[in-house]
């Protein structure tokens, strides 16, 4: 992290298991204040995990995580809610209620939070769903929108209570090139708009790379890289540079762990032909 | 030898986690409930949550409950007239009837019927909020699953279920009536003076409203366990679905068993 710049949210000694799995081993970053945050990895690495422990939805095993400067898990039930107004969250599938249409779906958390009158939501709602260009399906159901829109959706619902602070989980995955170019600008014009601090979990480099000011990659468990993107962009060798350039071999082999390979044909000559 | 050991140590190992994994997950469910308790009397406030909930399983039930209610009442009757006609006490036919559908068969049928309406439907619900990210979404914008999505759901199946089986009490009286008066030629005044010198308002009527609140409980709480346990999949969402009504009706069957014990001995 920049020195100049203030931490947000500071994770230090993080370990976190499911099972006898470590997902998180000893993990220490701070997400800085105001700038887009990349936290990258494979598939299975725990990033979505990550956000669910910053948002305080799971304990860790030892280690502390703070917001504001405050220890969000020895929160009470009650200021972890409070914690949680100033946080907006889009889920990878959008996780709009299916029961409300577009527009409640916007609505909700100011009903829920707030006592404006009607009228005052439906300027806010607007607003918010012509900020990501879907003031046209205000009346549409989830069912009857695209995965693109969904997350369009979610984001608007997500910004509805104008957070300080806004977590992305794959905002990318499984898009088409104009949805993601959509998001990417979506995600940068709020960003700077509303002086969010975002933090985005991602494994699409290049859509990343277009927008994020810091980045983390997390393997393993581990936390093994974080700088500006520019820092990260230069490494030439090592895991990094095999993520980042999608490499299909370097430190994380193309094979899975096995005995030789003549050994197996062997093994298996034995044994009359492979089962 | 060694490997004689190895195996042992590995059923002990298997035995030991799935027995701790029991206590663990009944530890979760008795403290999912009590703080479902504590949310209930905030959940009362929620008139709009309730009512909507209510609508769903109780009012969209209805249909089946009717239909059930009729038959088993037609059915009942139709048994006990040819029982009865032998000994020439066919105008007993009408206190049978109801006898039978307000201590045992209204609040049973019923349960059971609702178990496998409205108990699985919530279960398959809140396993797929859950799998769909939903309750993680309304956990995140600051609003208390507990309080939106449970509490009221809780509620709605224990408010519900008592009216239902009224309901389908009334159907059952009903559907009697139509078989014994109408169809076979029971005396129409003694059907219904012999109902109603049998029937007890609390031994009967009142018995039939607690075992239809308890059987209430017990399936809120069998399906919104479930609902919330369920492995976020399909598989997972489906198996949940089919536990919630083996279990809810087993449960039923032998609350029924213990409550009559207790009401009519």
């Amino acid at each position: 992290m920049t020195e100049n710049t203030e931490a947000l949210i500071e994770i230090k000694n993080l370990t976190f298991s499911r099972g006898s799995r470590k997902i998180f081993d000893d993990i220490t970053l701070s997400i800085p204040k105001g700038k887009i945050t990349a936290i990258m990895g494979p598939s299975g690495s725990g990033k979505t995990t990550l956000l669910k422990l910053i948002a305080g939805q799971l304990q860790p095993d030892s280690g502390v995580v703070t917001v504001e400067g405050l220890n969000v898990h020895q929160l009470s039930r009650k200021k972890i809610y409070q914690l949680r107004r100033k946080m907006g969250m889009l889920f990878q599938s959008g996780a709009l209620l299916t029961d409300l249409n577009v527009f409640d779906n916007v609505a909700f958390p100011l009903r829920e939070h707030t006592k404006l009158p009607a009228m005052m939501i439906d300027a806010l709602v607007l607003m918010k769903l012509q900020a990501v260009g879907l003031r046209g399906a205000k009346n549409l159901m989830p069912s009857e929108l695209s995965g693109g829109m969904s997350r369009r959706v979610a984001l608007a619902r997500g910004i509805a209570l104008d957070p300080e602070m806004i977590f992305y989980d794959e905002p990318f995955v499984g898009q088409d090139p104009i949805t993601k170019g959509v998001l990417v600008k979506l995600i940068k014009t709020l960003s700077d708009s509303l002086d969010l601090t975002s933090v985005m979990v991602s494994h699409d480099v290049d859509e990343v790379m277009q927008i994020a000011d810091y980045i983390c990659v997390i393997s393993e468990g581990k936390l093994i890289a974080e700088g500006p993107k520019e820092t990260l962009l230069n490494e030439s060798t090592g895991y990094v540079n095999q993520f980042i350039k999608g490499l299909p071999d370097g430190p994380v082999p193309f094979h899975f762990p096995s005995v030789p390979y003549l050994d197996d044909l062997g093994e298996s000559q034995k044994r009359g032909g492979v089962r | 030898m060694n490997a004689l050991v190895t195996g042992l140590q590995g059923i002990m190992q298997t035995v030991g986690r799935g027995f701790l994994e029991k206590i663990a997950a009944f530890g979760q469910g008795s403290l999912f409930i009590f703080s479902l308790l504590l949310t209930l009397p905030s959940a009362l406030l929620r008139v709009d949550l309730l009512l909507k909930q209510i609508y769903v399983a109780g009012v969209q039930s209805l249909p089946i409950i009717l239909m059930a209610g009729l038959f088993v009442g037609m059915v009942l009757s139709l048994q006990g007239y040819n029982i009865l006609v032998e000994f020439n006490a066919e105008e007993a036919v009408g206190s049978m009837t109801a006898l039978s559908l307000l201590r045992e068969l209204g609040p049973v049928v019923g349960a059971l019927l609702f178990a496998g309406r409205a108990g699985s439907a919530l279960t398959a619900e809140i396993g797929l909020m859950r799998s769909t990210e939903q309750i993680s979404a309304l956990e995140m914008m600051a609003v208390d699953p507990l309080k939106f999505v449970y509490a009221p759901r809780f509620l709605a199946v224990v408010i519900a279920l008592p009216l239902l089986v009224l309901i389908f009490n009334a159907l059952g009286v009903f559907g009697g009536y139509l078989v014994s008066v109408s169809w076979l030629g029971v005396d129409d005044g003694a059907f219904w003076s012999q109902m109603s010198s049998q029937v007890d308002w609390s031994e009967d009527v009142m018995n039939g409203v607690i075992k239809s609140v308890a059987f209430g409980l017990l399936i809120a709480i069998v399906a919104l366990f479930q609902g919330v346990n369920a492995i976020p999949s399909s598989e997972g969402v489906s198996n949940a679905t089919t536990r919630t009504v083996v279990h809810s009706s087993l449960g039923i069957l032998g609350l029924d068993f213990i409550l009559t014990s207790i009401m009519f001995n």
